[in-house]
Protein backbone atom coordinates (compact mmCIF):
# COMPACT_ATOMS: atom_id res chain seq x y z
CA UNK A 1 0.00 0.00 0.00
CA UNK A 2 1.47 3.30 -1.04
CA UNK A 3 1.41 6.34 1.22
CA UNK A 4 1.09 8.88 -1.58
CA UNK A 5 -2.19 10.73 -1.66
CA UNK A 6 -4.17 9.85 -4.75
CA UNK A 7 -6.64 12.70 -4.48
CA UNK A 8 -7.25 15.86 -2.45
CA UNK A 9 -10.70 17.33 -1.88
CA UNK A 10 -11.38 20.90 -0.84
CA UNK A 11 -14.65 20.84 1.10
CA UNK A 12 -14.03 24.04 3.03
CA UNK A 13 -17.12 26.18 3.52
CA UNK A 14 -19.50 23.37 2.58
CA UNK A 15 -22.28 22.30 4.94
CA UNK A 16 -23.99 18.96 5.56
CA UNK A 17 -24.52 16.79 3.57
CA UNK A 18 -22.10 17.98 0.88
CA UNK A 19 -18.77 17.04 2.53
CA UNK A 20 -19.85 13.40 2.84
CA UNK A 21 -21.73 13.29 -0.47
CA UNK A 22 -18.78 14.77 -2.39
CA UNK A 23 -16.36 12.41 -0.65
CA UNK A 24 -18.53 9.44 -1.63
CA UNK A 25 -18.52 10.59 -5.25
CA UNK A 26 -14.76 11.24 -5.28
CA UNK A 27 -13.73 7.97 -3.69
CA UNK A 28 -15.31 6.02 -6.55
CA UNK A 29 -12.41 7.01 -8.79
CA UNK A 30 -9.83 5.59 -6.40
CA UNK A 31 -8.48 2.04 -6.35
CA UNK A 32 -8.75 -0.02 -3.17
CA UNK A 33 -5.92 0.88 -0.80
CA UNK A 34 -5.39 4.37 -2.23
CA UNK A 35 -5.52 7.45 -0.01
CA UNK A 36 -7.96 10.35 -0.21
CA UNK A 37 -7.33 13.59 1.63
CA UNK A 38 -10.21 15.95 2.45
CA UNK A 39 -10.27 19.41 4.01
CA UNK A 40 -13.50 20.64 5.64
CA UNK A 41 -14.58 23.45 7.91
CA UNK A 42 -17.98 22.15 8.99
CA UNK A 43 -17.55 20.98 12.63
CA UNK A 44 -20.33 18.44 12.01
CA UNK A 45 -18.08 16.73 9.48
CA UNK A 46 -15.97 15.28 12.32
CA UNK A 47 -18.65 12.90 13.65
CA UNK A 48 -20.03 12.49 10.12
CA UNK A 49 -16.74 11.31 8.60
CA UNK A 50 -16.37 8.83 11.45
CA UNK A 51 -19.91 7.52 10.94
CA UNK A 52 -19.42 7.35 7.19
CA UNK A 53 -16.16 5.41 7.52
CA UNK A 54 -17.75 3.01 9.98
CA UNK A 55 -20.67 2.33 7.66
CA UNK A 56 -18.82 2.07 4.36
CA UNK A 57 -15.77 0.25 5.73
CA UNK A 58 -13.35 2.85 4.37
CA UNK A 59 -10.57 3.49 6.85
CA UNK A 60 -10.23 6.89 8.50
CA UNK A 61 -6.45 6.78 8.81
CA UNK A 62 -5.96 10.21 10.29
CA UNK A 63 -7.93 13.24 11.38
CA UNK A 64 -6.39 16.50 12.43
CA UNK A 65 -7.44 20.10 12.93
CA UNK A 66 -5.58 23.30 12.27
CA UNK A 67 -7.09 26.80 12.55
CA UNK A 68 -10.63 25.50 12.22
CA UNK A 69 -9.83 23.37 9.17
CA UNK A 70 -10.31 19.64 9.60
CA UNK A 71 -8.20 17.26 7.58
CA UNK A 72 -9.33 13.69 7.01
CA UNK A 73 -7.14 11.01 5.51
CA UNK A 74 -9.12 8.07 4.18
CA UNK A 75 -7.96 4.78 2.76
CA UNK A 76 -10.39 3.25 0.29
CA UNK A 77 -11.46 -0.24 1.28
CA UNK B 1 -24.89 -41.36 20.00
CA UNK B 2 -28.16 -40.60 18.29
CA UNK B 3 -29.00 -38.14 21.11
CA UNK B 4 -25.74 -36.25 20.62
CA UNK B 5 -26.41 -35.97 16.92
CA UNK B 6 -29.86 -34.49 17.59
CA UNK B 7 -28.47 -31.96 20.07
CA UNK B 8 -25.87 -30.82 17.59
CA UNK B 9 -28.56 -30.37 15.00
CA UNK B 10 -30.64 -28.25 17.36
CA UNK B 11 -27.62 -26.14 18.17
CA UNK B 12 -26.87 -25.73 14.50
CA UNK B 13 -30.44 -24.74 13.87
CA UNK B 14 -30.39 -22.13 16.64
CA UNK B 15 -27.13 -20.74 15.30
CA UNK B 16 -28.53 -20.66 11.79
CA UNK B 17 -31.62 -18.84 13.02
CA UNK B 18 -29.50 -16.30 14.84
CA UNK B 19 -27.36 -15.76 11.77
CA UNK B 20 -30.49 -15.32 9.70
CA UNK B 21 -31.86 -12.72 12.11
CA UNK B 22 -28.57 -10.87 12.12
CA UNK B 23 -28.52 -10.86 8.33
CA UNK B 24 -32.06 -9.54 8.29
CA UNK B 25 -31.05 -6.66 10.57
CA UNK B 26 -28.00 -5.96 8.43
CA UNK B 27 -30.09 -5.92 5.28
CA UNK B 28 -32.42 -3.43 6.89
CA UNK B 29 -29.56 -1.06 7.57
CA UNK B 30 -28.38 -1.31 3.98
CA UNK B 31 -31.53 0.12 2.50
CA UNK B 32 -33.48 3.36 2.83
CA UNK B 33 -36.88 4.17 1.39
CA UNK B 34 -38.18 7.73 1.65
CA UNK B 35 -41.82 8.39 0.93
CA UNK B 36 -41.67 12.01 -0.18
CA UNK B 37 -45.20 13.25 0.38
CA UNK B 38 -44.56 16.91 1.25
CA UNK B 39 -43.83 19.64 -1.24
CA UNK B 40 -42.60 22.40 1.03
CA UNK B 41 -39.04 23.67 1.02
CA UNK B 42 -38.43 22.83 4.67
CA UNK B 43 -39.54 19.23 4.11
CA UNK B 44 -38.13 18.62 0.64
CA UNK B 45 -34.75 19.72 1.99
CA UNK B 46 -34.49 16.91 4.57
CA UNK B 47 -35.84 14.44 1.98
CA UNK B 48 -32.88 15.32 -0.24
CA UNK B 49 -30.33 15.50 2.59
CA UNK B 50 -31.27 12.05 3.91
CA UNK B 51 -31.28 10.51 0.43
CA UNK B 52 -27.87 11.86 -0.63
CA UNK B 53 -26.29 10.94 2.69
CA UNK B 54 -27.74 7.42 2.69
CA UNK B 55 -26.47 6.84 -0.84
CA UNK B 56 -23.08 8.26 0.14
CA UNK B 57 -22.99 5.75 3.00
CA UNK B 58 -23.52 2.93 0.56
CA UNK B 59 -27.20 2.36 1.29
CA UNK B 60 -29.46 1.34 -1.56
CA UNK B 61 -31.76 4.36 -1.59
CA UNK B 62 -35.16 4.94 -3.16
CA UNK B 63 -37.41 7.99 -2.98
CA UNK B 64 -41.05 7.45 -3.81
CA UNK B 65 -42.58 10.81 -4.74
CA UNK B 66 -46.28 11.09 -4.07
CA UNK B 67 -48.90 13.85 -3.74
CA UNK B 68 -47.26 17.26 -3.13
CA UNK B 69 -43.84 15.62 -3.17
CA UNK B 70 -44.27 14.95 -6.88
CA UNK B 71 -44.16 18.68 -7.66
CA UNK B 72 -40.44 18.67 -6.78
CA UNK B 73 -39.81 16.55 -9.87
CA UNK B 74 -41.50 18.94 -12.30
CA UNK B 75 -39.03 20.86 -14.47
CA UNK B 76 -38.65 24.41 -13.20
CA UNK B 77 -39.30 25.98 -16.62
CA UNK B 78 -42.52 24.07 -17.27
CA UNK B 79 -45.45 26.49 -17.16
CA UNK B 80 -48.83 25.43 -15.90
CA UNK B 81 -49.22 21.66 -15.61
CA UNK B 82 -52.46 19.70 -15.81
CA UNK B 83 -54.81 18.64 -18.55
CA UNK B 84 -58.11 20.04 -17.29
CA UNK B 85 -59.04 23.26 -15.49
CA UNK B 86 -59.07 21.67 -12.03
CA UNK B 87 -55.56 20.23 -12.41
CA UNK B 88 -54.38 23.57 -13.83
CA UNK B 89 -55.99 25.30 -10.85
CA UNK B 90 -53.99 23.12 -8.43
CA UNK B 91 -50.75 23.93 -10.28
CA UNK B 92 -51.66 27.61 -10.19
CA UNK B 93 -52.21 27.60 -6.43
CA UNK B 94 -49.12 25.50 -5.74
CA UNK B 95 -46.63 26.08 -8.54
CA UNK B 96 -44.65 22.90 -9.33
CA UNK B 97 -40.86 22.81 -9.61
CA UNK B 98 -37.98 22.66 -7.17
CA UNK B 99 -37.39 26.43 -7.41
CA UNK B 100 -40.95 27.32 -6.44
CA UNK B 101 -41.36 25.56 -3.11
CA UNK B 102 -43.04 27.37 -0.22
CA UNK B 103 -42.39 26.93 3.49
CA UNK B 104 -44.69 24.94 5.80
CA UNK B 105 -44.53 27.83 8.26
CA UNK B 106 -43.55 31.49 7.93
CA UNK B 107 -44.23 31.39 4.21
CA UNK B 108 -45.46 35.04 4.09
CA UNK B 109 -46.48 34.77 0.43
CA UNK B 110 -43.03 33.70 -0.63
CA UNK B 111 -40.97 36.09 1.50
CA UNK B 112 -40.09 33.27 3.93
CA UNK B 113 -38.60 30.93 1.31
CA UNK B 114 -36.65 33.81 -0.23
CA UNK B 115 -35.13 34.58 3.16
CA UNK B 116 -34.39 30.91 3.78
CA UNK B 117 -32.64 30.54 0.42
CA UNK B 118 -30.62 33.65 1.13
CA UNK B 119 -29.53 32.22 4.49
CA UNK B 120 -28.70 28.90 2.86
CA UNK B 121 -26.47 30.58 0.30
CA UNK B 122 -24.75 32.56 3.04
CA UNK B 123 -24.02 29.35 4.95
CA UNK B 124 -23.06 27.32 1.86
CA UNK B 125 -25.95 24.94 2.31
CA UNK B 126 -26.77 23.20 -0.97
CA UNK B 127 -30.25 23.88 -2.37
CA UNK B 128 -32.76 21.01 -2.68
CA UNK B 129 -32.31 21.23 -6.47
CA UNK B 130 -28.55 20.75 -6.23
CA UNK B 131 -29.07 17.89 -3.78
CA UNK B 132 -31.56 16.22 -6.11
CA UNK B 133 -28.92 16.26 -8.84
CA UNK B 134 -26.38 14.87 -6.43
CA UNK B 135 -28.83 12.14 -5.40
CA UNK B 136 -29.19 11.15 -9.06
CA UNK B 137 -25.38 11.05 -9.41
CA UNK B 138 -25.09 8.85 -6.35
CA UNK B 139 -27.56 6.37 -7.79
CA UNK B 140 -30.65 7.18 -5.73
CA UNK B 141 -33.74 5.74 -7.43
CA UNK B 142 -36.35 8.45 -7.96
CA UNK B 143 -39.75 6.86 -8.41
CA UNK B 144 -42.81 8.99 -9.21
CA UNK B 145 -46.22 7.80 -8.05
CA UNK B 146 -48.30 6.91 -11.10
CA UNK B 147 -51.63 7.61 -9.41
CA UNK B 148 -50.62 11.14 -8.36
CA UNK B 149 -49.32 11.83 -11.87
CA UNK B 150 -52.75 10.95 -13.24
CA UNK B 151 -54.54 12.87 -10.50
CA UNK B 152 -52.57 16.05 -11.08
CA UNK B 153 -52.32 15.61 -14.83
CA UNK B 154 -48.52 15.46 -14.82
CA UNK B 155 -46.88 14.00 -17.92
CA UNK B 156 -43.45 12.39 -18.17
CA UNK B 157 -42.26 15.27 -20.34
CA UNK B 158 -43.22 17.76 -17.59
CA UNK B 159 -40.77 16.05 -15.28
CA UNK B 160 -36.98 16.03 -14.98
CA UNK B 161 -34.83 13.34 -16.63
CA UNK B 162 -33.37 10.34 -14.89
CA UNK B 163 -36.50 9.19 -13.10
CA UNK B 164 -37.41 5.55 -12.55
CA UNK B 165 -40.56 4.01 -13.99
CA UNK B 166 -43.70 5.45 -12.34
CA UNK B 167 -45.06 2.92 -9.85
CA UNK B 168 -47.72 2.36 -7.22
CA UNK B 169 -48.03 1.68 -3.50
CA UNK B 170 -47.40 -2.07 -3.86
CA UNK B 171 -44.01 -1.47 -5.51
CA UNK B 172 -43.06 0.95 -2.76
CA UNK B 173 -44.18 -1.41 0.02
CA UNK B 174 -42.24 -4.30 -1.50
CA UNK B 175 -39.20 -2.04 -1.69
CA UNK B 176 -39.72 -0.99 1.95
CA UNK B 177 -39.93 -4.54 3.29
CA UNK B 178 -36.28 -4.81 4.18
CA UNK B 179 -35.55 -1.11 4.48
CA UNK B 180 -35.58 1.75 6.91
CA UNK B 181 -38.58 3.76 5.82
CA UNK B 182 -39.20 7.47 6.30
CA UNK B 183 -42.39 9.34 5.52
CA UNK B 184 -41.57 13.00 4.99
Amino acid sequence: MSQTIAKTLDLRGLACPLPIAKTAVAIRELQAGELLEAYATDPGSVPDFNAWAKTTGNELVEQTEEDGVFRFLIRKV
Amino acid sequence: MAMVATETTMEDLARELQEHEREHERAKHDKLVIIAWSGELDKVWPQMIMATTAAAMGMQTTIFFTFWGLFSLVKTDVGLTGENWMQKMVAMMDRPGMEHLGLSKMNFAGAGPKMMKHLAKEHDVASPGELLEMARDLGVRLVPCQMTMDLLGLKREDMIDGLGEPAGAATMLLEAQEAITLFI
